[in-house]
C-alpha cells in the first residue's frame, strides 16, 4: 500500500523533495472572473494526513481535484509524488493511477456489479489479467467488510455500504495518496461511522490522505494537520489539538463554533 | 377481506409475518371486473365501447373474410381468381413465392443465398440470447465472418461461384441485406458523430453538427435519387460504384444521422459524476467512454434506436425509386403480371408485405422491450 520506493521514469524534481507526496506551489485558479484559488502554498509529506475543512464554496473541492486534474489549475505549480502536473496527458494518466478518490456521492458505476466496479480500472488501466483482478477486489471488499455484496449492483446497496465499495474501488488500483471529498456527508448518520472506521484503519496503514471533511472526531483522531480554508485561500494550518484548542484567527473561530457545538 | 366476520374471541395469535396486500374484491378483479369497470363504467363509455368494438369488429371481419373465408387457395393462373366475390388469391403468391424472396436472382443459385439466410439467423439468434455462452467469438462472426461469408456467396466470383451482379437481387433479400447493413454500420457511426458533436474540439463538433443537421434536413428519398443518379456524374469516369451499395451507403449515414441525435440524448443524462469517477480512476477518453458512459447512455436510449432501427427497415422499401426491387417492390412489379390479373391481386400482394414487414418489426419491438428489463440493474430510485 505505501510503497515509496520505485520512481517511474519522468520524475523532474530534485531528491529533497522525495519525501513529498504532493507539493502545490503558488496555485492559482479563476471560474471566468471568480478567483477559486488564491496562492495555494501546501506540501503534504508521505504518509501524511491532511484534513481540510472550511465553509462551503471556500474552494475545498476545487483544490482537491486539482491534485488529480479533475480540476486544471492557471497559475503556479502542482507536483504529485515527483511529477509535475502539465499539459502531458501522459503524465495526468500516470497521476491518477497513483491517486485514488472517493466522492461524496460515490459515483459507482450502477450498470457494473461491484466486484466490475473493483475490478474495471485494475483490468483496463493497469492491464491485470481477470483472476488477478478478481483476488484483488475481493481483498479489499474484505477489507471494507462486504465481500457477500460482491455480485450485486451498486442501486441495491444502502449509501454507507456504496462509499465503502468506492474506497474498495480505489484501492484496487493501489494508490499511493487517497482524496476524499466530503466522503459522509451525503450519508445518514447511521451509516457515518461505517465509513469513518474504514478510512482510520487505511489511516492507520500509513496511507497518505487529504480528507475534505467536518467530521471533526475525525480530524482529532487521525489528521496530524488540519487546514481551513476561507475564499480559496488557506487561512491556518496546524496539528488538530492546537487547531481546535486555540485557533489563530478569527474566521476560524467563527467555523469552528459554526460546527462545534 | 372483512375482519368483522371472525368471532373476536375465537383465536388469539400474533403474527409473525406480514401478509402481502390482498386482492382486490371479485367485483373489480378478472376479466369481468375489466370489463365491467373499464368498458362500462358509465352510459357514454358503453356507447363508446360498443361503436368501438362494432368498428374493431368489422375490420377484422372483412379481412379474414378476404384471407381466408373468400380466398382462392389453388390454382394454376388468375382465371381461378377472377371468379366474382372470390378473395384473396393465394395461388398468386404461391407462384410468385420465390421471386418475393430473392428477386430475379438465377434460380440454380439460390442456395447461395439460403446459404446466407441460414448464416445469418443461425448467427443472430444465440446472439440475441444471453444465456448462450461464447459472446465474444460470436459477434466476431457476426461482425466480421459474416458479412465476409454474405459477400462472397451473394456475389460471387471466387470459388467457382457464378457471379450475380447486385440489379438481379431483389425481393426479401434486398430488405434484409438493407436493413441489416443499415442497422450494423449505423449504430457505430450514430454513436461516433454523437460522441463529435459533444466534444471539447471546434472542428470536430462542428463537422459533427453539420454532418447530422445536413442528413437531418434531406428526406431519405432525395438521398437515395442523388446517390443513384447525382454521384455517377461527379464520379471520375470508369470509378462506378455499385447501385445496390450506394443505397446501402445512403440509407446507412441518413438512419447515422438521426442515431446521432437519439444517443446525444442519453449522453446527456449521464450525471457528470460517473466521468469523473472513471476519470479518477485513470480511464482514458475511449475507455471511459466506451465502458462507462457508453454502456449507460445506450441502455437508456435503446426505445429511440429501435424506433430508428424500424424506420430504417420500413424505408428500405424506398430503394425501388432507384430500381432495385426489394420485397414490395417484386410486389408490387409482379401484380401486374397479366397471367394473374384479376381484382384481388394487388391487395393479396400488399397483405404479404404488410404481414411480412409487421412481423420483422414487432419481433424488433418486443425483443428490445425484453432487452430494455433485463437491463435494468435497478439503480434508479
Ligand atoms: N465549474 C464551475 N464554474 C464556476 N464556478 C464554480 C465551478 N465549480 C465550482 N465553482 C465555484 O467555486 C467555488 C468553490 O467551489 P468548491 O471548491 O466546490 O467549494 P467547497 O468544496 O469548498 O464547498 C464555489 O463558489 C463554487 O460556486
Ligand atoms: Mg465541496
Amino acid at each position: 500500500m505505501t510503497d515509496t520506493s520505485l520512481a517511474p521514469t519522468g520524475r523532474t524534481t530534485p531528491a529533497a523533495a522525495r519525501d513529498l507526496a504532493v507539493e502545490m506551489i503558488d496555485v492559482n485558479k479563476w471560474y471566468g472572473d471568480f478567483h477559486v484559488l488564491k496562492a495555494i502554498d501546501l506540501e503534504v509529506k508521505k504518509g501524511e494526513k491532511i484534513v481540510i475543512c472550511g465553509p462551503s464554496g471556500s474552494g475545498k473541492s476545487t483544490m482537491i481535484r486539482c491534485i488529480n486534474r479533475l480540476e486544471e489549475h492557471q497559475a503556479g505549480r502542482i507536483i504529485v509524488d515527483g511529477i509535475e502536473l502539465t499539459e502531458d496527458l501522459k503524465r495526468i494518466d500516470e497521476i491518477r493511477r497513483d491517486v485514488g478518490m472517493v466522492f461524496q456521492h460515490f459515483n459507482l458505476f450502477p450498470h457494473l456489479t461491484i466486484l466490475e466496479n473493483c475490478t474495471l480500472a485494475p483490468i483496463w488501466v493497469k492491464k491485470l489479467p481477470k483472476r488477478e483482478a478478481d483476488e484483488i477486489a475481493m481483498h479489499y471488499l474484505r477489507r471494507v467488510r462486504i465481500p457477500e455484496q460482491a455480485n450485486k449492483y451498486p442501486g441495491q446497496l444502502s449509501g454507507g455500504q456504496q462509499q465503502r465499495v468506492a474506497i474498495a474501488r480505489s484501492l484496487c488500483m493501489s494508490p499511493k495518496i487517497m482524496l476524499f471529498d466530503e466522503p459522509t456527508s451525503a450519508l445518514d448518520p447511521e451509516m457515518v461511522k461505517e465509513v469513518l472506521d474504514t478510512m482510520v484503519g487505511l489511516a492507520n496503514e500509513g496511507m497518505t490522505m487529504l480528507v475534505v471533511t467536518h467530521e471533526m472526531g475525525f480530524a482529532r483522531q487521525v489528521a496530524d494537520r488540519v487546514i481551513f480554508m476561507d475564499a480559496g485561500q488557506i487561512i491556518e494550518s496546524n496539528e488538530p489539538n492546537a487547531f481546535f484548542a486555540n485557533p489563530q484567527h478569527e474566521r476560524t473561530k467563527l467555523f469552528l463554533s459554526q460546527i462545534l457545538h | 377481506m372483512s375482519s368483522t366476520d371472525i368471532p373476536p374471541t375465537k383465536t388469539i395469535f400474533v403474527r409473525k409475518e406480514m401478509i402481502g396486500a390482498s386482492a382486490a374484491p371479485i367485483s373489480t378483479r378478472g376479466f369481468f371486473g375489466w370489463v365491467r369497470t373499464r368498458l362500462f363504467g358509465s352510459l357514454f363509455d358503453a356507447i363508446l365501447t360498443v361503436i368501438g368494438l362494432s368498428i374493431a369488429g368489422s375490420i377484422i371481419w372483412s379481412v379474414v373474410d378476404f384471407a381466408i373465408v373468400r380466398a382462392v387457395w389453388t390454382g394454376a393462373n388468375g382465371e381461378v381468381c377472377r371468379a366474382e366475390g372470390s378473395g384473396a388469391c393465394w395461388p398468386y403468391v404461391t407462384a410468385y413465392w420465390q421471386q418475393f424472396l430473392y428477386g430475379r436472382y438465377p434460380a440454380e443459385e439460390r442456395w447461395r443465398a439460403i446459404a446466407v439466410f441460414f448464416a445469418f439467423f443461425g448467427l443472430l439468434v444465440p446472439l440475441a440470447m444471453p444465456k448462450v455462452p461464447f459472446k465474444f467469438a460470436n459477434t466476431l462472426a457476426f461482425l466480421v465472418g459474416l458479412p465476409i461469408f454474405a459477400y462472397v456467396m451473394l456475389c460471387g466470383g471466387w470459388f467457382g461461384l457464378v457471379p450475380v451482379e447486385t440489379m438481379r437481387w431483389g425481393g426479401l433479400l434486398v430488405t434484409m441485406v438493407v436493413a441489416v447493413t443499415g442497422i450494423v454500420t449505423s449504430l457505430p457511426i450514430g454513436i461516433l458523430f454523437a460522441l463529435g458533436r459533444r466534444s471539447q474540439m471546434p472542428i470536430v463538433r462542428m463537422l459533427s453538427v453539420v454532418f447530422i443537421e445536413f442528413w437531418r434536413g434531406v428526406p431519405m428519398i432525395t438521398v437515395l435519387f442523388m446517390a443513384a443518379n447525382m454521384l455517377p456524374l461527379f464520379m471520375p469516369d470508369g470509378v462506378d460504384v455499385d447501385k445496390l451499395l450506394r443505397a446501402l451507403i445512403g440509407v446507412s449515414i441518413f438512419t447515422a444521422a438521426y442515431l446521432a441525435e437519439t444517443i446525444r440524448g442519453g449522453l446527456q443524462a449521464i450525471p457528470k459524476g460517473q466521468y469523473e469517477g472513471a476519470m479518477a480512476l485513470g480511464l482514458g477518453y475511449w475507455k471511459m467512454m466506451g465502458l462507462i458512459v457508453m454502456p449507460q447512455a445506450l441502455k437508456m436510449v435503446i426505445p429511440g434506436i429501435v424506433n430508428s432501427f424500424i424506420s430504417l427497415f420500413k424505408d428500405t422499401t424506398l430503394v425501388l425509386i432507384v430500381s432495385i426491387f426489394d420485397l414490395l417492390g417484386m410486389i408490387q412489379s409482379s401484380r401486374s403480371d397479366p397471367e394473374w390479373a384479376a381484382p384481388s391481386t394487388s391487395t393479396t400482394g400488399y397483405l404479404v408485405a404488410a404481414a411480412i414487414f409487421w412481423i420483422f418489426c414487432f419481433g424488433m419491438s418486443r425483443y428490445s422491450q425484453w432487452m430494455e428489463r433485463r437491463l435494468a440493474t435497478g439503480h434508479k430510485r
